[in-house]
């Protein structure tokens, strides 16, 4: 065996370890009661915010400190701290995905990713609404 | 039904040259590959040939033409077009114009379409023996595309977006069951404000460009393959250089967005977007290098092609993940789904499962070397290199396509918690192994090098490297410990590596080459390599948040110093007028205003170093998002100095003309009475009707009524307030006077008794009617070295491809 395949096997098995070690670090989309069950674990979120609670945010007490109450699809709710500002047009997003953890019955939110209602798939008359009245 | 105003002439052209792209691409690629590839006369060739040729530039002035009628329909402002619709408004910049044809696919789509078309001329005007092989490939490519962009039904399956389409053929709504609808639909939905940025107008097609250019060394492979010849492998070194110049630059363009227009805070976050057109790059770079390695020595063609076919594979499949919405929850910003996807996936699968079926049946057939390399060769060192990028690129791919294989298998796989780190422990180590060897493998000469040469060359930019990148771990206060002390370490040696690199290279060119810039292709674009290495490892690693929220304002309670989730508290809230304290500097919002002609709010924020001897402003913007919200966009803005940038974006803002919701409470007053408020007390002193230092605030007509009022705080200010109301005919507003200082705000509401001289005002003690803001402040160090490596870089790429033409042009002579 030449110098070449020894090299190649070397890193192939190299990458093989990395990727296999990433699997590791991967992490899961769960629902609130399941992440309510393994608190301290590192999960997703795909929830909605609950708008009938409030969603707190006073930049001139703490520029930090967001909390808001999401729901998921099966209706549980979970109160939500993050503790950054409050990403812009929050309340418009129909699903929002939270990654954090659950510590003491609140989930600790590490960062938040919205999803804006998609330009195409509402509905056309709703699409039109503004620029029609 | 007879719509009225609509102009559908545009349109028809735009579709029926649509139809001609589709019909010309398929002719030139049946003629190319007859002409190139079937048992017929020299005669017969030429004539498919000329046929071939002529197909190809109808195809070109139909894509020139659709370009132009899209153009039409958007400068005029045709909402009756859906694209015209989704991707402009009236009131977009001219510049911006250009933009709305890349924030669809379809004009993305056309785009790329253009440059093959732009790059298949070049190589027909360059005369090469593999025309028709090249541009046979190149026109399939093409034909691929254009059933992108025609938007038919075939069985029910929607084939296509065609970018002509009409707003009511697409979309049904009430609205299209009147003839006159166009009257209603006033305007577009505009372009995505995040897009409207002058990166925006360069970057997408630059990186077109080198999307579209990786199509030259796969066809001139596979057309190689085809013929069962290696005789290709000249010409598309070239090729290679040309894309991977372009191709990077492309993606360090979009960095360069990311990092003045968007706000996660950095110029590279590992987005699967951002992924997707860097692999292909890095396997770009790699089948480079074996090409070089095949072009002196006879090794590695296989691996050649190889990567080659990957590099445009890839592409694809970067289309794909960008476009088919499957990214959805782990990418900010994709493409919209157009519900395209089997034809996306199709588009991919059309191109790898032949390139590779072809690859293994002749890979017997491909002349490889039985001998071995020697150790102290450079083709060794470089097929190393070329594997390791291989393999770096295979994983970020992998990495990346979690969604997919989520799909595949119906799991529910997240990323990991810290993204960015989990590609930057594996990375950091392809950048030392890369480092190394861009530093190295110059000083090495094909087949052999004696040791002599190798040490008389190589001690002195080692010597100095080791010392420099000793000084900087030593005196550069890098000290990155978030992730442990192997991570830093880690980070030193990645650091010693790419300085090593930018000095081996420098040394290289004085040294070795003794100057001639000409020459040194390579080396300079491995010098810029090497300092973008450098400026990626220091403006990460050192990266400070400089707003850390500790000022008298906004203490952090001592509970959530260190959350649970170890958040930092990177906001700072400034209110307007007030000096903060913020690290280094003092910072003061001063004031805003709105320029008219895009409605971007921009913030004045003045800064003033605590030792006194730096002042400076920074002008932070918002604009308002127009596509599915109300809320706001933040554009940063970034002060430069040579060794650094400090960069500051908005993250939230209060609105003082916005309404809140706390009430004014009525209260009735006489001139002379005095009222108490939370902090201090109010009083009316008289009131004035249609006062020309008003006048600013009522129009004429109206007759305005003024209360000249004195707030005095228990603190000892004193302020003039004069809350309004104007009166016109029936109607009447007010005009709210506020205090901003003592965060006040007071209406003139009506008035009670005339009689008595009885008014009625509101007063409202709210946080809301402060002008107030919070923002991040990020300094980064020696992030200009990325920059001018990236160009450097580029200039490099270009050297080397000018030298190879030349070099060409004057064999053929």
């Amino acid at each position: 065996m030449n110098k070449t395949s020894i090299a190649l096997l070397v890193l192939i098995a190299a990458a093989i370890v990395v990727l296999i070690s990433y699997t590791g670090d991967l992490t899961t989309y769960e629902t609130i009661a399941s992440a309510k069950e393994r608190p301290g674990k590192f999960v997703n979120l795909i929830a909605t915010i609950d708008k009938q609670q409030p969603i707190e945010y006073d930049p001139v007490k703490n520029p930090n400190y967001l909390t808001f109450t999401a729901k998921d699809s099966l209706g549980t709710s979970i109160r939500v701290i993050y503790r950054n500002n409050k990403p812009t047009d929050m309340e418009k997003s129909d699903r929002l995905v939270l990654k954090g953890k659950v510590v003491d019955g609140q989930f600790e939110c590490k960062d938040i990713l919205m999803k804006c209602p998609s330009k195409y798939k509402d509905a056309p008359n709703q699409t039109l609404a503004p620029s029609a009245s | 039904m007879n719509y009225i105003g609509e102009h559908l002439l545009p349109g028809q052209i735009g579709h029926f040259f649509t139809l001609l792209f589709l019909v010309s691409s398929l002719v030139a690629t049946i003629a190319f590959f007859v002409a190139g590839y079937a048992r017929i006369s020299p005669e017969e060739k030429t004539g498919w040939n000329r046929l071939a040729r002529l197909s190809f530039a109808v195809e070109t002035i139909s894509i020139l033409t659709m370009f132009a009628t899209l153009y039409y329909i958007i400068s005029h402002h045709y909402f009756e077009y859906k694209y015209a619709y989704n991707h402009s408004d009236k009131g977009l910049q001219l510049e911006y114009l250009l933009s709305c044809f890349w924030e669809g696919q379809e004009g993305s789509f056309m785009l790329w379409a253009f440059w093959h078309c732009f790059l298949g001329w070049i190589f027909i005007a360059r005369k090469s023996s593999w025309e028709n092989g090249v541009l046979g490939v190149l026109n399939f490519a093409q034909f691929c595309l254009s059933t992108m962009l025609i938007g038919l039904y075939f069985w029910g399956n929607k084939v296509g977006s065609n970018p002509f389409i009409l707003l009511r053929l697409d979309t049904e709504a009430p609205i299209f069951k009147n003839p006159a609808y166009l009257t209603l639909l006033r305007d577009g939905k505009g372009l995505n404000t995040l897009l409207q940025n002058y990166w925006m107008v360069i970057h997408p097609p630059v990186l077109f460009l080198g999307f579209a250019s990786t199509i030259m060394p796969f066809a001139l492979a596979v057309a190689g393959l085809l013929a069962k010849s290696s005789d290709w492998t000249k010409t598309a070194l070239s090729w290679a250089g040309f894309s991977a110049a372009v191709l990077g630059l492309g993606v360090m363009m979009g960095a360069a967005w990311a990092y003045e227009s968007l706000t996660f805070g950095g110029y590279w976050a590992w987005d699967p977007v951002e992924n997707a057109s860097m692999v292909p790059w890095l396997i770009l770079i790699a089948g480079l290098h074996t090409n070089l390695i095949y072009h002196h020595t006879g090794y590695s063609l296989r691996a050649t092609c190889f990567f080659y076919i990957l590099a445009f594979c890839l592409i694809l499949y970067s289309t794909f993940l960008t476009r088919s919405g499957i990214l959805g929850d782990t990418s900010v910003h994709a493409f919209t789904d157009l519900e395209m996807n089997t034809q996306l996936v199709l588009f991919v699968l059309v191109f790898f499962l032949p390139a590779l079926v072809l690859f293994f049946f002749r890979y017997r057939s491909l002349p490889a070397k039985e001998k071995e390399e020697d150790s102290y060769s450079r083709e060794f060192w470089l097929f190393i290199g070329s594997l390791v990028l291989f393999l770096s690129g295979l994983i970020i791919i992998a990495q990346t396509s979690v969604p997919v294989f989520n799909k595949i298998f119906g799991t529910k796989i997240a990323p990991p918690e810290d993204v960015e780190f989990a590609y930057n422990q594996v990375q950091i180590f392809v950048a030392i192994v890369i480092g190394l060897l861009t530093a190295v493998t110059q000083y090495l000469k094909y087949k052999t090098t004696t040791r002599s040469y190798l040490g008389k060359n190589i001690w002195i930019p080692t010597v100095l490297a080791l010392v420099i990148s000793l000084l900087i771990s030593w005196l550069g206060d890098i000290n990155y410990t978030k992730k442990g002390p192997g991570f830093l370490w880690a980070i030193h040696v990645a650091l010693c590596a790419a300085i090593y690199a930018v000095i081996a290279n420098t040394a290289y060119i004085w040294l070795v080459l003794k100057g001639k810039i000409k020459a040194a292709g390579a080396s300079v674009a491995h010098l810029g390599f090497g300092l973008m290495l450098v400026g990626i490892l220091i403006s990460s690693s050192k990266k400070t948040v400089l707003s850390w929220n500790t000022t008298g304002i906004t203490p952090l309670s001592t509970d959530n110093k260190k959350s649970a989730a170890g958040d930092p508290a990177e906001n700072i809230t400034l209110f307007k007028g007030v000096r903060t304290d913020m690290g280094k500097y003092w910072v003061t919002y001063k004031t805003d205003s709105i320029r008219p002609t895009d409605k971007k709010r921009f913030f004045d924020i003045a800064f003033e170093s605590k030792k006194g001897d730096e002042q400076f402003s920074l002008y932070p913007d918002v604009m308002k998002q127009n596509k599915g919200g109300e809320g706001f966009a933040a554009n940063p803005a970034a002060r430069h100095y040579w060794n650094k940038d400090i960069f500051v974006y908005i993250t939230s803002f209060q609105d003082t003309d916005q309404t809140d919701t706390s009430r004014f409470q009525p209260k009735n007053i006489r001139v002379g009475d005095t009222l108490f408020y939370n902090s201090g007390w109010m009083r009316l002193d008289s009131v004035s009707v249609n006062p020309i230092s008003k006048q600013h605030l009522y129009q004429q007509g109206e007759m305005a009524l003024f209360l000249n009022m004195t707030v005095e705080a228990k603190n000892g200010g004193r302020y003039p307030l004069t809350p309004g109301m104007a009166i016109g005919g029936t109607r009447w507003r007010a005009i709210i006077d506020t205090v901003v200082a003592q965060s006040l705000a007071v209406s003139f509401n009506r008035v009670v008794d005339e009689k008595k001289g009885l008014l009625e005002i509101g007063v409202k003690q709210n946080a809301s009617v402060t002008s107030l803001l919070t923002l991040k402040v990020y300094e980064f160090p020696m992030i200009n070295l990325l920059w001018l490596g990236t160009i450097l870089m580029v200039i490099g790429f270009f050297l080397a491809v000018i030298q190879r033409a030349q070099k060409r042009s004057s064999a053929v002579s």
